[in-house]
């Protein structure tokens, strides 16, 4: 179990939460289940060949796991798991 | 270098202070900063970087004023719709601090002139609006070894952060790639909060200024995030890429590329069977031909204006209701501007609806060509 903080583009795929509560003891896990329960935000952060897409970083805590071990990096229920896409405004 | 006695008294608050002192102001009269774009982000950083007194400061931007930046573009005034961003905005800047230096560029920043214009400063900030753009900025300021000083904006969400400054890590490093096209809402699309580029231009403001200083802990290898609604700031770590294509350890991309081609904007390009003009949709409701006409729009931009005899759905929902549309009809889909009906044109075409057009520039070409009452957003 760990929380998720969803950011504003994607919170339309979760009911406009901002965080949501998910189960797993890995990040794979925790986004697995995420996903699980809402599939139109799957299809946001995930390719079809089931990669998180390049323009979305998930980070445990305030760590990329990219730098860490990835999907199987290891989660507890005190951790926060961020997901931040790409945004490009500015004008 | 000096200062003047008029500048030792507009300085006066920053020379007292130690950080900065005569030292600082001088390394701030001495250096020279490219602001690309003078929009919302812009709009502070060059009122505010002339207000400091760097010496020089180069504008890139090639845009007109209009009614719907004023609500956040703060260095343009209600007078100043229709006349060039560079011109009304050198005009605030001059009148703020008639010592700076400006430089004009009023160009679209591009593959051919990047490098040249980049090179003749100290370090840039991305002010832009666009995925192909700031990966154009990140390149070359890495080809050429400038801080980037990054800054971007969604709604009520802003992100902070110092690119390409001493072997700290890129913008390709934190993003290898941009999103498809139409998946990442623009501000135009998505609506931002007017005082939101404030305060992220504003943090990029201070990290120009401590860099030309060398003063604090530069926002290198952190992203900072910005969150309006819930008043909150985090920091993220963020590292330069060992395989990062451009500052990574064997780059592959030694001189810029086709930007609009690695975003994949020209495959947005609309083709001409999918698309109907305004003036050819007014001519079917004349006639009371039947078609379908699908908005494809939230529910609160119907609340601001809309064609009569439209059926909403939102792009969000039209794979749910797809069952409510009549594969046997004609379909006309519109939206704000054109962007989020041809996807949904290209969504529908693919589950079998043959007779699907596109209508060209949205509402917006409706309020232009046909009628000026249904207002512009």
């Amino acid at each position: 179990m760990a929380k998720v903080l969803i950011p504003t583009p994607l919170r339309q795929y979760v009911e406009k939460k901002d965080s949501v509560e998910a189960e797993g003891t890995t990040v794979g896990e925790v986004l697995l289940s995420l996903t699980g329960a809402h599939p139109d935000l799957r299809k946001q952060i995930y390719t079809e060949e089931g990669k998180l897409r390049s323009f979305v970083n998930v980070y445990l805590n305030d760590e990329d796991i990219r730098y860490l071990e990835k999907d199987k990096t290891a989660v507890s229920a005190a951790d926060v798991l961020s997901i931040v896409p790409s945004i490009a405004g500015g004008a | 270098m000096t200062l003047t006695q008029e500048e030792v008294l507009r300085y006066s608050r920053h020379l007292i202070m130690p950080e900065v002192g005569m030292e600082g102001q001088l390394k701030l009269k001495a250096a020279s900063v490219l602001l690309v774009g003078t929009g919302g982000l812009g709009a502070p950083l060059a009122m505010y970087l002339a207000a400091a007194g760097v010496g020089r400061i180069g504008l890139v931007d090639f845009d007109t004023v209009d009614h719907t930046n004023l609500h956040r573009q703060v260095i343009h005034g209600t007078s100043d719709v229709g006349r060039p961003k560079i011109d009304s905005a050198m005009d605030s800047m001059r009148e703020i601090n008639p010592n700076v230096k400006l430089d004009r560029h009023e160009v679209a920043l591009t593959s051919e002139n990047a490098l040249q214009i980049i090179a003749d400063y100290d370090l840039v900030v991305d002010g832009t609006d666009n995925f192909p753009t700031r990966y154009l900025v990140n390149d070359a300021c890495v080809l050429l070894g400038k801080p980037n000083v990054y800054g971007s904006i969604f709604r009520f969400e802003g992100q902070a952060t110092v690119f390409a400054y001493k072997g700290g890590p890129c913008y390709r490093c934190l993003y290898a790639e941009p999103p498809p096209p139409g998946l990442v809402p623009s501000c135009a699309e998505g609506g931002v909060l007017g005082i939101l580029p404030g305060v992220i231009g504003l943090i990029q403001a201070t990290e120009a200024v401590k860099l030309i200083l060398r003063v604090g802990e530069p926002l290198v290898g952190r992203l900072l995030l910005y969150d309006a609604l819930a008043m909150r700031f985090r920091e993220l770590k963020l590292r330069r890429n060992s395989e990062c294509p451009v500052c990574g350890d064997h780059p592959t991309i030694t001189q810029l590329i086709d930007y609009q081609e690695f975003c994949g904007v020209r495959m947005q390009e609309p083709t001409n069977n999918v698309e109907i003009d305004v003036l050819d949709l007014k001519k079917k409701l004349d006639n009371k031909e039947q078609f379908t006409l699908l908005d494809v729009r939230e529910v609160h931009e119907v609340l601001i204006a809309r064609i009569p005899g439209s059926t909403l759905i939102p792009l969000g929902d039209l794979e749910k209701r797809t069952t409510e549309l009549d594969r046997s009809d004609e379909i006309i889909v519109h939206c704000k501007s054109g962007g989020r009906s041809s996807k949904a044109v290209e969504y529908l075409r693919k589950s079998g609806y043959s007779n699907v057009k596109n209508l060209t520039g949205g509402i917006l070409a409706w309020s232009d060509k046909i009628d000026p009452s249904v207002p512009k957003y």
